[in-house]
């Protein structure tokens, strides 16, 4: 599903170079369910943006469901996400000028289909804000606002969903709501699913933990989780 | 190894311009007031154009409606000197085809008896049915045609306001007597502001010989109206006749001709108003520019998303312009409605000038226009902003901090400020009717926007480079809110110094104009005027000024004559080939020349010598030239011309140019005989003297006109006071105008100060939390305000300054004055303004607890 190779990804700023991420590998299979952990710094955030096709490396590539991404221009990048991308922000990032239901609304509009108001009801149901859908994100918690962005990012029923610290803005009773509703509809929708925190617990609920620091892999285990799953 | 997947690599993704269209609408929810703001400013701009425009049309309607009242006949025929027997002969030749009305015109002193004053007025001698369309009219109505019946007359119903005369009362024109038989209300096709120059008092032709005024050089006009049967078709008529009214020094007007002149001089003052209104217009884009660019800053996070969620630049970019078509649509409807509103005002405003009455008539090309012009002008300004759009990257939901645009440099801007300046050229084009006068002014406006914008930049800079580390704190904040980021150091720079440049030069061009004649007034210059003096009459005339005590400061003969040719070149010649560019009425106008031998003080030698006296030994008389007029007929020191003197033709050969100042109150001439050559030509004489009051002025004056009724005085305080008068409505028309400019100007500022306050608020909100007191953040504001109001306004007065320097000397071609006191009052009420807006804006912060205002904006 996702397949990093190479990957090296370095700023310039004047005369300066920052290179953020080096020759980093990984392959992701369809239906994993993933964490990326390090420190703040590490590089994490680069490399789900580089990974979901937010941003291009600079050298190496990322071929994501058969696509490689490399060479689109951003145009073609934003189609295969609107295709086969779920994302969820550790900030929500829901659009402030819609209710929560257009917000769920958007990708499936932006790819054409019908009925795009009755499937994203049928979502907002899932994550339990039917009643709230014609509320604003202003009015809505921080736990129902990024229980509204769940059900956006599963509402294209993306191929791959990533996740930037899901619960980092939540408090920990809220935090493990929104866990254990991510995981309940990744499960369900059967997405491959890319976790990127620095929360060690949540990490420990994925399948395996890919651990970066100073832009490298440092290492790259399966969990308890799944050890005693394949036994 | 994957492979690209071709149906992924070329995604064929649809626009859905109909669901770009819902989310442009979606999107405006919560900004709806902002957006309200930014479409405000460009409002005014429009309801100026809008209300020009249809005041246009109106005119348009009226003059076509009311065209044949304008002249008050079919065809006029006229000449500035008397008929010979050949011209009268084209003139019995037209009568012959239907009606005609006779009328003398002349200036001479009216007298009234019973206020012991007098003025100089225009004498209108009529005899027939004129007019045969349209009226004279007068009250009471009756007196139009009554008096015509016997030594009657009708008086502008100002001067018997002035002189407190009323019907019945008698007045004296040279040597004749008349009764006021009515006021004199209105004249076909004359405009209020004719009579102000010039007031008319119309008498019977018949008693014009009595009046003694019909001497050999007094200046008569001869005008005879003809009312055509309609079989005869005027403007076929006239052309048929043109080359002989040529010939013969003749004009003719007809009612199309009148119509397109009339039509003509309208459409100028129009396109003029017009592009003050667009300075007002450009005013108010700058606005929306950078309105856009604030809105869209507040976006960005929105459009990352958006990008991230999988939409196109091209529909991020759709979205927001579809944002601002409605906005500019929205601003065009709201200027169309209240231009047109506008216009009901301007028929009054325009009174004075108007020859017809216009009523206000809605034109739906004029609304059309201006809503047309709202879109255009608003995606045009919003371009450079918007186009920022295609290039968010989808990054910045990840990291807000940094990485807002995928690339910084789009060539598309180019093309935007090319379009922008098109744009410009061609609208100006459009309301200027040349294009170097369209070029000229585009360039004005670009260089007034770049000298304030590189001034708002050079200031950002010098203060962030040379900040005064060691000043108070409140005034670091105050310099520092210059150059921090989210500053509106260019936008209030550019807005308030527009402004303040485009009233500047109007009243720096107005006072120019006015000072120029006051000036003239000044010194040992005459201020009064005596013409018209009789050979016979002038040593009396002398002996009367002296006994005044008053000066003679100049005395000029003036002797009459007409040019036969200018070497070998005859008028025929002229007329016959337009190659030539000199005018057939080089030919046809009488010349007013002095003779004298030496120059006066407003003359200086351009060319050659100015011997002043004949000897009598050459063929050839001496003469001298004003280089203008040299220019004009194409002729050079060492040409002859050939004048006929009454009768005698003189050959002359020209030896000297002159420059002349004309602008001063005294006797000027375009040629210049020596002495020895017209003294016993007949001739008459202007006298100019000094008074040195206006008591001593009306005294004078008045015994001359007693015992000299055909000599006409006038004075320099009416030449100003009608001056005045004249600039005064002109310049209320043009004040009217910039107001909208003004405003605008005002909207700009009120919508910069208001979109960039969430940011102020929260800077100041912190000051407060961590304990500045109300004290110190009214003196930051008030800094920060106070020192952007004054250097937008200094620098707009210094382009006001350059323009009406400009506009003095190239365009008025007269000495350019410059009245300091005033700018420093528009120099303090703009910076005022300025500050008050400023912290009118900032008073909820300074007034409530921060919590309630962070709690409140957010």
């Amino acid at each position: 599903m996702l397949e990093v190779r190479d990957l090296t990804k370095t700023y310039h700023s004047g005369n300066r170079h920052l290179t953020v991420l080096h020759d980093v590998n990984f392959t992701i299979q369809a239906g994993d369910v993933c964490a990326i952990v390090g420190p703040s710094g590490s590089g994490k955030t680069t490399l789900l943006g580089l990974s979901a096709g937010l941003d291009r490396a600079s050298s190496g590539s990322v071929i994501l469901n058969g696509v490689a991404l490399d060479n689109l221009s951003e145009d073609k990048r934003a189609y295969v996400r609107n295709q086969y991308v779920g994302f969820i922000f550790q900030n929500f990032q829901l659009i402030p000028t819609l209710t929560a239901l257009e917000n769920v609304m958007v990708p499936l509009e932006l790819r054409g289909e019908r009925n795009v108001k009755q499937q994203a009801m049928e979502l907002l149901e899932r994550v339990g804000l039917a009643e709230r859908h014609d509320h604003y994100p202003t009015q809505l918690s921080g736990g129902e606002q990024q229980r509204v962005s769940l059900a956006r990012a599963f509402s294209n029923r993306p191929r791959i969903l990533f996740a930037d610290e899901p619960t980092g803005n939540l408090d920990e009773e809220t935090g493990e709501r929104v866990e254990k509703l991510l995981f309940d509809l990744n499960r369900e929708m059967g997405t491959t699913l890319v976790l990127v925190t620095h929360d060690l617990e949540l990490a420990q609920r994925t399948d395996r933990i890919i651990r970066i620091k100073g832009g490298t892999v440092i290492s790259d285990t399966l969990t308890n989780q799944t050890s005693e799953a394949r036994h | 190894m994957k492979e690209n997947h071709p149906e992924h690599t070329e995604p064929k993704q649809k626009l859905r311009l109909g669901w770009l269209l819902k989310m442009a609408w979606r999107d405006t929810r919560r900004n709806r007031g902002k957006l309200v703001l930014f479409l405000s400013s460009i409002v005014l701009g429009i309801a100026a154009l809008v209300a020009i425009n249809s005041f246009r049309y109106s005119l348009q309607h009226a003059i076509d409606d009311k065209a044949q009242s304008l002249i008050g006949a079919d065809l006029v025929i006229g000449m500035n000197k008397e008929p010979d027997s050949l011209a009268l002969a084209i003139v019995d030749s037209v009568k012959a085809l239907g009606d005609r009305s006779d009328e003398n015109r002349l200036t001479s002193m009216l007298y009234f008896p019973k206020s012991n004053a007098s003025r100089l007025v225009q004498v209108r001698a009529l005899e027939g049915g004129f007019p045969y369309f349209g009226a004279i009219e007068t009250i009471p109505e009756s007196a139009s045609r009554t008096f015509r019946e016997g030594r009657k007359a009708l008086v502008d119903h100002n001067l018997m306001l002035q002189y407190e005369a009323k019907p019945g009362d008698s007045i004296r024109i040279g040597n004749q007597s008349f009764v006021i038989e009515g006021e004199l209300h209105k004249i076909p096709g004359q405009t209020a502001l004719t009579s102000t120059i010039a007031p008319a008092v119309y008498i019977p032709r018949q008693y014009v010989d009595e009046t003694g005024l019909l001497q050999r050089g007094s200046r008569i006009s001869y005008y005879y109206y003809f009312d055509l049967p309609d079989t005869v078709e005027p403007d076929t008529l006239g052309k048929r006749l043109e080359s002989r009214f040529e010939e013969y020094g003749m004009f003719y007007d007809t009612v199309e001709t009148r119509k397109e002149s009339m039509g003509d001089a309208y459409d100028e003052l129009a396109r003029f108003l017009a592009l003050v209104g667009f300075v007002a217009l450009l005013l108010g884009c700058v606005g929306v520019a950078s309105a856009v660019h604030v809105y869209m800053r507040d976006k960005l996070a929105t459009i990352g998303i958006l990008r991230c969620l999988g939409m196109s630049g091209k529909q991020a970019f759709l979205v927001y312009l579809f944002q601002v078509m409605g906005m500019g649509l929205l601003g065009g409807i709201a200027g169309a409605v209240l231009g047109s509103a506008v216009q009901l005002l301007l028929p009054q405003l325009f009174k004075t000038f108007l020859p017809v009455q216009v009523d206000a008539y809605f034109s739906i090309a004029a609304v059309a226009q201006g809503i047309l012009l709202g879109v255009v002008v608003s995606v045009l300004f919003a371009l450079l902003p918007l186009l920022t759009i295609r290039l968010v990257s989808p990054l910045i939901t990840l990291r807000a901090s940094i990485e807002h645009l995928t690339n910084q440099r789009d060539p598309l801007r180019w093309a935007v400020y090319g379009l922008i300046f098109l744009f410009i050229l061609v609208f100006s084009r459009w309301q200027m009717g040349t294009w170097w006068q369209a070029l000229s002014f585009t360039g004005g406006v670009i260089a007034a926007f770049l000298v304030l914008a590189l001034l708002a930049k050079g200031l950002s800079l010098l203060v962030k480079r040379y900040f005064p580390v060691n000043w108070g704190y409140v005034w670091r904040q105050g310099l520092a809110n210059l150059y921090r980021p989210n500053n509106q150091t260019l936008l209030l720079m550019v807005s308030i110094g527009l402004g303040t440049a485009l009233i500047g030069t109007l009243y720096l061009v107005q006072r120019t104009l006015l000072s120029e004649v006051s000036i003239a007034g000044s010194e040992n210059q005459p201020n009064l005027v005596l013409f018209d003096i009789q050979n016979a009459q002038r040593d009396e005339v002398i002996n009367i000024t002296k006994a005044q005590g008053l000066p003679i400061l100049q005395l000029d003969p003036i002797v009459t004559m007409r040019l036969e040719q200018i070497n070998e070149l005859t008028g025929a010649a002229v007329r016959a080939d337009t190659t030539l560019d000199i005018s057939p009425r080089t030919f046809t106008r009488e010349y007013r020349v002095t003779y004298r031998n030496q120059l006066s003080e407003a003359e200086k030698t351009v060319k050659g010598n100015w011997t002043g006296t004949y000897d009598g030994k050459s063929e050839l008389v001496p003469i001298s030239l004003e280089e203008g007029y040299a220019e004009r007929i194409k002729a050079e020191i060492g040409d002859t011309l050939l004048f006929n003197v009454q009768g005698a033709p003189i050959a002359t050969q020209i030896v000297h140019l002159r420059e002349v100042d004309w602008n001063r109150v005294q006797s000027n001439f375009l040629v210049v005989f020596p002495a020895g050559v017209l003294e016993d030509a007949p001739q008459f004489h202007v006298l100019m003297t000094r008074s040195a009051n206006d008591q001593q002025a009306a005294q004078f004056q008045r015994q001359i006109v007693e015992q000299f009724p055909n000599i006409s005085t006038i004075g320099l305080d009416l030449i100003l006071k009608t001056l005045d008068e004249v600039v005064s409505q002109i310049s209320f028309v043009i004040q009217f105008m910039a107001l909208f400019s003004i405003f605008t100007g005002l909207l700009v500022l009120i919508g910069s100060v208001n979109v960039s306050k969430f940011q102020r608020i929260q800077e100041s909100v912190l000051l407060r939390t961590l304990g500045a007191s109300r004290k110190q953040i009214f003196a930051i504001t008030f800094l920060e305000y106070i020192l952007l109001g004054l250097l937008a306004a200094a620098t707009g007065l210094v382009i006001a300054f350059a323009a009406a320097w400009a506009l003095a000397v190239f365009s008025f071609e007269v000495e350019f004055t410059l009245l300091v006191w005033p700018l420093f009052v528009i120099l303090g009420v703009v910076t005022l303004l300025t500050v008050g807006v400023g912290l009118l804006n900032s008073r909820g912060i300074l007034n409530r607890p921060p919590l309630e205002v962070l709690r409140r904006e957010a």
